[in-house]
Order: C-alpha cells, then structure tokens, then sequence
C-alpha cells in the first residue's frame, strides 16, 4: 500500500503576543511570511491550507488561501492539526509553523525523504534543545485518534505528544532553517540577514559531491559557511578549497533538486550538486 | 508512473516490455545499450554507473513524457542501471509501444539521445591496464593547466 498523499497546512492562528503585530504580516523582502510559507509549501505538497481560528476567517490576509478553521474545542496548534485530521481524512498533513523565515527547500524535502508513514508523525529535533519541534513536522492520518486522546488526558503541547509516541526525530541539516521569530528583536535581526545584499552574509550550504567530483573532494557531501550569493561564487571557492579538475564551462548545477543558471540566488539551506559532464546510456 | 527509473540489479527485459502493452498499440520497439569491451583505443575490463537519482528520475522521466508528445507513442520507459557492471551486462533499455512502428522506433531514438546529454549519470571504466577513467571527464583533467598563483586554476577559467 502506497503512503497517504501530504497535504500542507500553514499554521497562522497564534495570537503573536510578544510580537505585538500579525506574525503571518511581517514582510521579508516585500513578502509577507505568511504568503512566503505558503509559497514554499506548495513546492513540496499538493494542496496548501492555512489554519485560522473561527474570528480571523475573514482577514484578508489569511482569506486569501484555502482555510481550515479551527472546528473542536480548546486552543493551540493541536486544535489547528487536529482540524485538518479531521478535515481530510486519510490525508497526511505537512504542518508548518508560519514564523520560520529560514525554512527552505532543502529542509522540507529532506523532511519529506525521511518520512516514516509507519509513525504517527515525522519530525526534525530541534537545534537549540534537541527537542522534537512539532511545527515544522509530517502528521499522519493515524495520529487523529491519538491526538484526541491525548488532549481529552487534558494534555494540549504537541511537542510533548511527539515525545512520548511513535514519532520519526529526525536531525536538521541547517541548524537556522526552524528558528522561529517571537519578538520584535528576532524579526529585525531576521530581516537583516534575509534582505542583505547577496555576499555580505554567511550562510550554510550543503553540497553533495558525484563521480569525478566526489573523488577529488575525498567526500560525497559537505556543509560549508559561505559568503557565496551563486553557485559560480560557490564553484570558485571550492575549487581552491579542493583539486578539482574540470572548469565551470563544463559542469553544470543543480539547487535543491533541480537544474538552475550559474547566477541563481542562494539562500541559506539550500542544497547544491556540481554536476560533472554526464555519461549515460 | 515513473517512466524513468533505475535498477540496481539486472534488468527484467520482458516484465518491462510487458508494462508497455495496450490494445491500441499495433508497433513495439527497443533499444538496449549493453557494455563493451572498448573505448576510445582502451580495452575495458568493467565499468561502474553512478547517478544523483533525485535530478536524474525528474530529468528522465521528463524525457520520456516530450518522447511521448512528440511522437505520439501509447507508453513509454526507460530504465537504467547503477553500479557495476561487466562486460556485455545491459546497462540501459528503452522501450516504446505506438499504434504504428515509426513512433516507437522514433520515441526510442529520440529518448537514448537525451538521457544520454541530459541526465545526471556518470560512468567510470576500469581498463585492462589498469587504470581507470570517467567518462567525458578526464579528459579535460588531462589537459595543460594555466599558470596562476592558484593550484587548482582551470576550475575558474572558462
């Protein structure tokens, strides 16, 4: 039996306290964060639904996606996953919090490659206490009735539901791509590091060496802290980091699983593979 | 369907072509790349396939769905080994049904071509000398490097 198709829900209820604005509004490059998660989750998944509580169904904002709005009683995010169990049953769910500017690509396809349909969810640990983080994580269909059970012990944080059942942890690549923002602080420093001009801040890229490459880099991957803003940056730094041979003329580049121009824009996370003169058939 | 993919041991002729059958489909052809013993004056003794699978299923499978557009063919599939192999070991089979003959044979052609220039697979060949070389790579490892206070300088010079 083939796994249950993943749906992605965005979620945009919080009441964004210590922020002291709308979470989902704040603007990284002229984006708002919540447009931004859900663009980026509608690359991995089918379908993209943003969860709201009953009172911001009609923000305009938020109305402008698909919206599941929260239908059982209580509050937090296991009312908001719990929702959207309930509203597709069958389906598997690709929740993601929407205050995690540095969520990439890279890290919700490795997300997705690690999936574990036989767990009631799979999860990345996070990188400041090692602890599952449920928001950035892939519910199963079965999770539904362990869930309800969970908050009718009268139990409502995810995260502890995530530790104390069959759950896949796994450990992020990028040790930034889930840190959220909860402060007014976070966010500037956030925006500064996302809205820099390319090549004046350092970000962690993961490289996956093939063949020739992989040979002369002694490795098949790596994650480097560059100041690289495209792969021709990249290509150059490493090629005095290791001997390789064969020119840029030559090699072509993938980011994060696909072909792309020497002069695309890095982002932090992404993952890059060198890809040397090819020789099938 | 996947209509590109890999296999890492010998590939079952006969249940791929069976994938390809449909009542409409009055011509079958395909193509079968096998390993030989020589390359470019050298004797080849085996030779191993490595691909980045994620990229090269996405590219392959792209190539079969313009083979079956183009030439309008019932089905269509390309599969293709990784790892070792020796010699006279079948190392890439394609396979097309159509209503008529020339689309098969066309989408056949039309698909080794491209898995060939655009799919991210590499091959290294072990001579019989002993040495051992990848494919279309080496060669310009080979060539004169420029003078530059760099030790790796022909990475960086188009």
């Amino acid at each position: 039996m083939s796994a249950p198709p993943v749906l992605a829900l965005v979620l945009a209820g919080g009441a964004s306290s210590r922020m002291q604005r709308d979470k989902a509004a704040v603007e990284y490059r002229g984006e708002r964060q919540l447009d931004r998660t859900c663009a980026l989750a509608a690359r991995h998944a089918t379908e993209v639904s943003v969860s709201v509580r009953a009172d911001q169904a009609h923000d305009p904002l938020r109305a402008r996606w698909p919206l599941i709005i929260d239908a059982l009683p209580g509050a937090g995010p296991i009312v908001g996953i719990r929702s959207a169990l309930a509203h597709t049953p069958g389906a598997a769910w690709l929740v993601l919090a929407c205050d995690l500017p540095f969520l990439s690509d890279a890290a919700l396809a490795h997300l997705l490659d690690e999936r574990d349909p036989g767990c009631l969810a799979t999860a990345y640990l996070s990188a400041h206490d090692g602890l599952p983080e449920p928001l950035c994580a892939i519910w199963e269909p079965e999770a539904a009735s362990a869930l309800a059970d969970f908050q009718a012990g009268g139990r409502r944080c995810p995260r502890k539901f995530l530790t104390t059942h069959r759950a896949k942890l796994i450990e992020p690549l990028d040790h930034r791509a889930l840190d959220n923002i909860n402060t007014p602080e976070e966010y500037a420093e956030a925006r500064a590091i996302l809205e820099a001009p390319p090549g004046t801040v350092r970000m962690q890229i993961r490289i996956q060496y093939y063949a020739l490459m992989r040979e002369q880099a002694g490795r098949s991957e790596e994650a480097v802290e560059t100041r690289a803003a495209t792969p021709a940056e990249l290509y150059a730094e490493l090629c005095r980091r290791h001997p390789f041979t064969l020119a840029q003329s030559l090699v072509k580049v993938a980011v994060n699983g696909e072909f792309r121009d020497w002069t695309h824009a890095l982002a932090p996370g992404d993952s890059v593979v060198f890809i040397p003169p090819v020789a099938g058939g | 369907m996947n209509r590109f993919r890999f296999a890492t041991a010998a590939i079952d002729v006969a249940a791929a072509a069976r994938e390809l059958r449909d009542p409409a489909a009055g011509g079958f052809a395909s193509f079968e790349g096998w390993v030989r013993d020589h390359n470019e004056g050298l004797a080849v003794r085996r030779l191993e396939y490595e691909a980045f699978v994620e990229l090269a299923v996405k590219e392959g499978d792209r190539i079969v769905a313009e083979a079956t557009h183009r030439f309008p063919v019932r089905h269509a599939l390309c599969v293709h080994r990784v790892g070792s192999l020796e010699i006279g070991d079948l190392a890439v089979w394609v396979g097309a049904s159509a209503a008529h003959r020339g689309e098969a044979f066309d989408a056949c052609r039309y698909i080794i071509d491209e898995v060939k220039h655009r799919v991210p697979i590499w091959k290294k060949e072990h001579y019989l000398n002993g040495d051992s070389g990848w494919v279309n790579c080496e060669r310009c490892a080979a060539a004169p490097r420029h003078t530059d206070e760099s030790p790796h300088a022909p990475c960086t010079h188009g």
